[in-house]
């Protein structure tokens, strides 16, 4: 409503230092809306600290970094923007039900949405247990439906599929794209190559560049071969020659 | 700020604490344990009971919940949840609001059993009102929460945090007129005292022992303690950071 781009994010020449090292030295790039954009690269090369950019809670050195039309880190995006870390960001004594209260509260979202939630991320049958004593998967799925309850415009997502067994990983793709079809934009991160093909769009990253942007399909076609993988790796070769 | 967020963090840090019914125990046992060896060294000495006692039901409280809290809300910290909460609409004032508001429950608790077991059971004698020694109590031990939450601030691990105790409360305690004066002190250190709440909390704690009308004296003394309080929230809240490297 504020602002009426396709663009849900614009980066522009992001520049990050973290403990004297440049993980980023000026990125650039774009994420549409309704879209599931994938953000892969090795680990280590830069997307967490891309991802902690993108909701504010990194000091940047440089750059811009505009969300939904704001500031990223604004006031008025912290209901918009919905994150969820590499580990489960979440009270290990509280059950799932009583995080979910607590940050409801705090995001003003209704009781039906910690319902709606739950459901979503197919927690019904662990509600009252003790986050300390769910599986890892079930951690990551309790943050997930945290990152879910204000029915977030954007959302960052970190890594969310590692641990989970292919069917449960197969249900949150098809949560993604449901959300992404909703006019949500997703922001993923893997370096898990064969999740690639479940985005719209990929970013792939290397040392803090991105190398590549497009859609899965193109980027095969770009580089003449049949997996994600192995389209990386030729990208990198083209670098390393160039 | 928000009234609702605030009470809501409130109501969570006592939730995850009743589920910790080994440190509830240990918040509320503690300082008990500790008035009754003082009045047990003392054999029965009522009248160095009575002059160490009110003091020591200062400091005592004061100890303990400075000690819970520092690491309590490294916790927050590392778990994740801190940064997770500062991403969403939340103010840095609700946060250590709500946190002191939960300790204060467990701290007046904690005072209320102390100062009973201490006037009742071990027939402390006191000038003052027995009430009064609970309200010194009940800001002591607050006090002593809300330092803890202010130098969590500025640990990044436990072990940090635990060595705040030895750096920060130590001198507040040899420095309290506890062991020597306030008045006695030398000038630079009674200088030096004059701005340390713990000294303050003590001056309220011997007037009761001393006198037994409720002055103006501790009237000061407790708006300065309540000041501390609200200067150890308002600056534990500032120097939060939404942005991290």
């Amino acid at each position: 409503m504020m602002n009426l781009t396709s663009e849900a994010v614009t980066i522009e020449n992001l520049r990050v230092v973290r403990g004297g090292r440049e993980v980023l030295p000026g990125l650039s790039a774009v994420v549409s809306r309704g879209q599931i954009t994938g953000l892969l690269g090795p680990s280590g090369c830069g997307k967490t600290t891309l991802m902690r950019s993108l909701v504010g809670v990194q000091r940047v050195q440089g750059g811009t970094v505009t969300v939904l039309g704001e500031p990223a880190g604004s006031v008025g995006l912290r209901r918009r923007v919905g994150y969820v870390t590499q580990a489960p960001s979440l009270y290990d004594d509280l059950t799932v039900r009583e995080n979910l209260a607590f940050f409801a509260t705090v995001l003003g979202a209704g009781s039906d949405q910690i319902a709606r939630t739950v459901a979503l991320v197919g927690l019904d049958t662990h509600v009252d247990s003790l986050v300390g004593r769910l599986s890892g998967g079930q951690r990551s799925r309790t943050s997930l439906a945290v990152a879910l309850l204000a029915e977030p415009d954007l959302l960052v997502l970190d890594e969310p599929t590692v641990g989970l067994d292919p069917v449960l990983r197969a249900q949150l793709w098809s949560t993604f794209a449901e959300l992404a079809a909703g006019g949500t934009a997703l922001i993923v991160s893997s370096h898990v190559m064969d999740e690639a093909s479940r985005c719209d769009r990929l970013l792939l990253m290397r040392e803090g560049q991105i190398i590549a942007d497009g859609a899965p399909d193109a980027l095969l076609l770009e580089t003449g071969t049949t997996d994600i993988e192995a389209a990386f790796l030729s990208l990198v070769d083209q670098e390393v020659a160039a | 700020m928000s009234p609702t967020i605030t009470w809501a963090v409130t109501r969570r840090v006592l939730t995850q604490l009743r589920r910790d019914p080994r440190t509830i125990a240990m918040m509320l046992v503690v300082p008990c344990v500790l008035v009754t060896l003082l009045w047990w060294m003392f054999d029965r000495d009522e009248v160095m009971f009575a002059r160490l006692g009110p003091p020591l039901l200062a400091v005592f409280p004061f100890i303990v919940m400075f000690l819970v809290t520092s690491v309590t809300t490294l916790r927050e910290r590392s778990s994740g949840t801190l940064e997770r909460l500062l991403s969403m609409p939340v103010g840095k004032l609700d946060l250590l609001l709500g946190y002191a508001l939960a300790f204060a429950v467990v701290a007046a608790l904690q005072s209320l059993l102390a100062v009973g077991l201490t006037v009742g059971l071990l027939g402390l004698d006191l000038e003052g009102p027995v009430w009064m020694l609970a309200v010194v109590a009940i800001l002591d031990a607050v006090l002593g929460s809300t330092l803890g939450l202010f130098v969590s601030a500025f640990a990044q691990t436990e072990f940090q945090a635990v060595q705040f105790m030895p750096a920060l409360v130590v001198p507040q305690i040899l420095l309290c007129g506890l062991i020597v004066p306030r008045g006695a002190l030398p000038h630079v250190l009674g200088t030096v005292s004059d701005l340390l709440p713990l000294s303050y909390a003590v001056d309220a704690m011997d007037r009761l022992r001393a006198s037994s009308g409720v002055g103006s004296d501790i009237g000061v003394d407790l708006v300065v303690i309540v000041g501390f309080v609200f200067a150890a929230i308002v600056l534990g809240a500032a120097t939060l950071r939404r942005r991290t490297a």
